[in-house]
């Protein structure tokens, strides 16, 4: 028991940290590498509530795919953040109201899911007894809930089929390669053997 | 492990039973985890040696043979060389990104190891979620190589290692579905019980087999071994991203690409070849214990990707993404959809 107090002070402690000096670094770089370090952290609560599942997932997902975009995209723009950060201070109070706002839902969803009598029921199903909490998730997603679990891919669908339309640029003057052509192609096709006689040349 | 009797047997015997559980305990995983990793630390100069001997003998050459019998310390006589030179830093590096890089791989290599189980209950954690462990570690290694490239400052290691991001996330994909029809066929996550259900026949003889090809290609580009070794094409990148590291760093570099082919060796025997499981489950075959069957694999399969890299020529890097996106992405998806319905078919469902 006093390993598992010490690794949740270890992991929740470092998680602050680290989400303080995502918006606190200077080089965004450096950001997004404590975005990772925050990800990886919140993957170890996870696996300390016995979300085994959900902590793997969390580390496959935000910080092997997102989060490798994240650092694509910030390695490869040259944006000067110290310029964009020079006139930061003027948002601060709609900042502080949105942020303000936001801590006040959250500790109002904990405490209606601490009192509410109907989330007494919520909480017991998401831990079912006598099966892995990968199956409970698979029956919830997979069974129970198909038809949403269906919706919501069929809307990621539509928004990647957007993105790919919107920055879909048919570019002329590019040489593409035919693999099956290229394939196909036979040494008699390509070149043929000349036979030059001696003193004669080309 | 048989972790409990050894724990009780510390607790009783060294501190005379006054110690916490849990401190015995902790310091029994710091021992086991210093004795796997020097045993992998060993496994990796054997494998490295065991490459360069393969290679050589494609080409008809010797290979290292001045260093010990046979050549077989020349791997550790290249530690030693790297360990005791000098780390180069250079001026324009980002100084701790340079050196966190090679420490992100090779400890995220090392940590790979902890649920690959090599025989019958002997593992380092025995977890629920175990094959989602290893993909999860596997997306991770490709942190070090974009850390290690930027961080360097220089042209070649950055160009180098956003070619390695872009083909280590391609290839993930298709490794990913790879293990979903593995997933299938086994019912578990759980990598012990993957070869339990391998009993009646491993699954590299069942409707998986192309799958097993799949994973075996997509596991050279993901180790960017040859022929996909294209972000360290030594004539278009010099050394890739491992351009400006010398001394440990690039050990660590070299310990980690190695401990993941290696992992991925495992790996394949365990998803594919029935991990510690004998050939056949008759006399003679059974006396041999299950570690010695999963080495025999595991070494197996390992020739096959030395033997890959000595005979097929490197692949451009437009033909290495068609082949990611274009035909592995799409056959390993059609293969899901067919393997659940041959498993939903074989239970009854339909």
């Amino acid at each position: 028991m006093l390993l598992q107090a010490i690794a949740f002070y270890v992991f929740s402690t470092v998680l602050l940290l680290s989400a303080l000096a995502v918006v606190s670094a200077r080089n965004p770089v450096h950001s997004v590498l404590f975005l990772i370090f925050a990800f990886f952290n919140a993957a170890g609560l996870f696996v300390l509530l016995g979300a085994e599942f959900l902590a793997m997932i969390l580390v496959v997902v935000y910080v092997g795919a997102v989060a490798v975009l994240f650092l694509f995209v910030v390695m490869m723009l040259d944006v000067d953040f110290e310029d964009l950060k020079k006139g930061a201070l003027q948002y601060l109070p709609i900042g502080a109201v949105i942020g303000l706002a936001m801590a006040a839902e959250l500790a109002l969803v904990g405490l209606v899911w601490k009192l509410a009598p109907a989330s007494a029921g919520v909480r017991a199903s998401a831990t079912p007894t006598g099966m892995t909490n990968t199956e409970a998730l698979g029956h919830i997603i997979y069974t129970d809930y198909v038809y949403y679990f269906q919706i919501a891919g069929l809307v990621l669908l539509v928004a990647m089929i957007g993105a790919i339309v919107l920055t879909l640029r048919a570019r002329t003057g590019v040489r593409r390669q035919s693999i099956p052509v290229q394939n196909a192609r036979t040494p008699e096709a390509a070149m043929q053997l000349v036979d030059v006689k001696p003193g004669q040349g080309a | 492990m048989p972790l409990v009797p050894f724990l009780n047997w510390l607790t009783l015997h060294i501190f005379g039973g006054t110690m916490p559980f849990w401190v015995a305990w902790t310091i029994g995983e710091v021992i086991l985890m210093a004795v796997v990793c020097l045993v992998l630390m060993l496994g990796v100069a054997g494998v490295i040696l065991a490459d360069r001997k393969i290679w050589a003998a494609a080409q008809m050459r010797r290979g290292p043979n001045v260093v010990g019998p046979f050549g077989l310390f020349q791997t550790l006589a290249d530690a030693f060389k790297f360990l005791f030179k000098e780390p180069i830093i250079p001026s324009g590096a980002n100084k701790v990104l340079f050196l966190l890089a090679p420490l992100v791989t090779s400890t995220l290599a090392l940590a790979a190891w902890a649920v690959l189980p090599v025989s019958a209950g002997v593992m380092f954690s025995n977890i629920n979620v175990g094959i989602l462990y290893l993909f999860a570690i596997s997306s991770l290694s490709v942190y070090g190589v974009i850390m290690a490239g930027w961080a360097s400052n220089s042209k070649y290691p950055f160009l180098a290692s956003l070619r390695a991001a872009a083909q280590m996330v391609s290839y993930e994909v298709s490794i990913g579905f790879v293990m979903i029809t593995v997933l299938l066929f086994a019912g578990t996550l759980n990598l012990s019980a993957i070869v339990e259900a391998q009993r009646h026949g491993w699954f590299v003889f069942t409707l998986l087999f192309p799958m097993f090809v799949i994973f075996f290609v997509s596991s050279l580009a993901e180790t960017q071994r040859p022929p996909f070794d294209l972000l360290e094409a030594e004539s278009e990148l010099v050394a890739g991203f491992m351009t400006e590291y010398s001394a440990t760093p690039f050990l660590l570099f070299f310990l980690g690409e190695y401990l993941n082919v290696m992992l991925l060796c495992g790996l394949m025997t365990v998803l594919f070849f029935g991990g510690w499981l004998p050939i056949w489950s008759i006399a003679p075959f059974t006396f041999v214990p299950g570690f010695i069957w999963f080495l025999l694999k595991a070494v197996f399969i390992f020739f096959l990707m030395a033997m890959v890299k000595a005979i097929v020529p490197r692949y451009r890097y437009d033909q290495l993404m068609r082949l990611g996106w274009k035909v592995f992405l799409p056959v390993s998806l059609l293969w899901v959809v067919i393997t659940a319905g041959w498993v939903l078919y074989r239970s009854g469902g339909f």
